[in-house]
């Protein structure tokens, strides 16, 4: 049976506003699949998006959702999260918005291992407002604001979270949507903080001035920059230099849950155990 | 109504004074001087089941809590005027989508972190448009111990009745104050909460902001089967973007008399030895109690003055001020920044020869220095 897409999309806010041939909603049909595969209601799902072409997700899933500001997906989330720990928040960001203005509450997020999926669709550039550098964007391409081509060293987001401390840490393109559905519906699943990185293609504005004007020659890019976690480790560092590893780059079932540390807190306030001292944390610096 | 004693200081009170109201999150940074408003939280929020959070940042600090009042709870954020500044734009959402929430600003000296220590009345006019675009903000202001913890209590139930953020304004000197404060009873303040309005019918018939031209937002708690969408952008009735004209029009407009057209439930002032005054002082916070000494000393030596001290500082009782100074020719604002008031109170006299005394130095103002510039005058 052909999957029901109508139940999870609010239909009154079709058709989307990304261009033809985005890649965004790939991503967003591989997402609401996943959903379904977890079983959860839409009830019980927040869905928190930050601003460029990526926060419109938001606005067209039928989940309880909220359309930040710039950057600031996880430190909203963070707050939902906290006032209601048993629901699911995931927050879909752009690159942009997650590792340029929202950064720091990125790698926060990250540290703190608060039990979210962070999903940050990377297209390498801003899209939405017309091609300025991004943190992700490779050096030498052309963008708006750096004609003579982007000097700007870029971010690793898996390295980035990896380093800041999310146990849960994984890259896919949209190429191929059913690995990403299912990457998605492990991140989701995970107990903590996971980052999912989805690259993604931006013909309009990154492929058009750097020689890939179609999805497809952008798609082709995305295609020979990517190679799975397991051949990646047996290359080389001069053979890896250019590429970006997918899979699952990390997951850590051990790591503390925020919220279930939190409760800890509240368990000391209210008498029910003693104070939260060095002893009770293995890793403490 | 029943009182009981607390000795405290105001930024204890304040927090105090949320988690009686009700609060259940906490989103806050350090910050001087109100740090202490996060310090009472941290203990307070656990043992109620509550939670407070030193988020990464001032702007992840008011954040998270709006995500914590979009869920449903009454929640706080304290900070100073440095961190009113970067809590700014999201201030600016809050108002936007209607999200309540109290946020506490201890003022200290500015511009840029200023004074630190010292304490400032610098943030009037921050408070009254701390984020770009058109709303009508709602500022309480603390002029005892009591009003600290009163204040708050009033700010949270402000917030669900008008569905946006209020402040309260402390002052360096009341928020570090250490005193007995006679306080309504927890049982009191809890009998009181009026919490936001909800609708209880079926859900394809909620229409969030789909409410009268002069009525605030109704926004159920997320996750009980009302499935609708936040935004800063323009949004229609049920919260999804827009640029149809019309509508855009009468969301900004709908913000702005949504408080304005039901200002007599937000007016709040205190008169002291109005009654006979023939000079009217005006100030607000901790310069109020000096301005009361120094009309006791003027008494004594024969010159009437008397105190209009307004609570709620924005919008600004502008009526009953007009009223007042039809009357009475002194007027005199006081207050510890460069005439920020000062230019409320010409403008709701409709009069340019209001006097002033002005202190941006950090120290408080003392009562000598009003009574010698009431006698100048």
């Amino acid at each position: 049976m052909a999957f029901n897409y109508d139940k999870y999309l609010r239909l009154q806010k079709m058709p989307t506003l990304w261009c033809w041939g985005c890649g965004d909603g790939v991503i967003l049909k591989a997402f609401v699949r996943a959903i379904e595969k977890l079983g959860v209601s839409q009830d019980d799902v927040c869905v928190v998006s930050g601003i460029g072409c990526s926060g419109r997700f938001s606005s067209y899933v039928d989940f309880n959702t909220i359309h930040t500001t710039h950057g600031r997906t996880v430190a909203y989330a963070t707050g939902v999260k906290l006032a209601r720990p048993d629901k699911l928040v995931v927050c879909v960001a752009g690159d942009g918005d997650a590792l340029a203005i929202g950064g720091n509450h990125t790698i926060h997020g990250c540290r703190r291992n608060i039990d979210m999926t962070m999903i940050i669709i990377n297209n390498f550039i801003y899209g939405l407002t017309n091609s300025q550098t991004s943190p992700t964007t490779p050096k030498g391409m052309w963008t708006v604001s750096q004609k003579a081509g982007n000097i700007d060293p870029t971010f690793d987001t898996c390295k980035l979270a990896i380093a800041a401390g999310a146990s849960f840490v994984a890259r896919e393109s949209m190429i191929d949507p059913k690995k990403l559905e299912k990457a998605i519906l492990k991140a989701m699943q995970h107990k903590g903080f996971s980052m999912m990185e989805v690259l993604s293609n931006c013909h309009i504005n990154l492929g058009r001035k750097n020689k890939m004007v179609s999805a497809m020659e952008n798609l082709e890019w995305i295609d020979n920059i990517t190679v799975s976690k397991k051949k990646y480790d047996t290359m080389t560092p001069e053979e890896q230099l250019n590429l970006l590893p997918t899979g699952i780059l990390k997951q850590d079932t051990e790591a503390d849950e925020y919220c279930e540390m939190y409760a800890e807190i509240q368990k000391v306030h209210q008498g029910q155990r003693k104070t939260i001292t060095q002893d009770d944390f293995a890793k403490k610096i | 109504m029943a009182t009981r004693e607390i000795i405290s200081t105001g930024n204890q009170l304040a927090a105090i004074a949320a988690v009686d109201a009700g609060c259940k999150f906490f989103g806050g940074y350090p910050i001087t001087p109100s740090s202490e408003v996060m310090h009472e939280m941290s203990d307070l929020l656990p043992k109620i089941g509550g939670t407070a959070i030193q988020m990464e940042d001032e702007i992840a600090g008011i954040c998270a809590t709006i995500g914590a009042a979009m869920a449903g709870d009454r929640a706080l954020t304290a900070t100073s005027g440095p961190g009113v500044s970067l809590k700014a734009e999201n201030l600016g959402l809050a108002q936007m989508a209607e999200v309540p929430l109290v946020l506490v600003n201890v003022m200290r000296g500015g511009p840029s972190t200023g004074l630190p220590t010292r304490v400032s009345q610098g943030d009037i006019l921050q408070s009254k448009n701390p984020s770009h675009g058109d709303y009508k903000s709602i500022t309480l202001c603390a002029g005892s111990l009591a009003e600290c913890y009163t204040e708050t209590v009033r700010a949270f139930n402000l917030a669900d009745r008008f569905m946006q953020p209020v402040i309260v304004l402390l002052d360096e000197t009341i928020g570090h104050m250490h005193g007995k404060a006679d306080i309504p009873t927890a049982e009191d303040v809890k009998a009181g909460i009026v919490p936001r309005k909800r609708f209880d019918g079926p859900a394809e018939e909620y229409f969030p902001y789909g409410v009268g031209d002069d009525e605030p937002a109704v926004l159920n708690p997320m996750f009980e089967g009302y499935r609708y969408h936040f935004t800063g952008l323009h949004h229609d009735k049920n919260g999804f973007p827009t640029e149809e004209i019309e509508t855009c029009r009468k969301l900004i407009q709908r913000l702005e008399d949504k408080v304005a057209m039901h200002e007599d439930e937000l007016e709040s002032y205190e008169e002291f030895m109005m009654d006979d005054a023939e000079i009217m002082i005006v100030a607000y916070g901790s310069v109020s109690l000096a301005a009361k000494e120094a009309i006791r000393h003027l008494r004594e030596d024969g010159i009437k003055a008397g105190l209009f001290r307004p609570i709620t500082i924005w919008p600004s009782p502008a009526k009953k001020i007009k009223e007042h100074t039809d009357k009475i020719n002194k007027v005199l604002v006081v207050e510890l920044n460069i005439g920020q008031y000062h230019s409320e109170i010409q403008r709701a006299a409709s009069r340019l020869d209001i006097e002033g005394l002005f202190k941006v130095n950090g120290r408080p103002i003392s009562p000598y220095e009003i009574v010698n510039k009431v006698k100048e005058l």
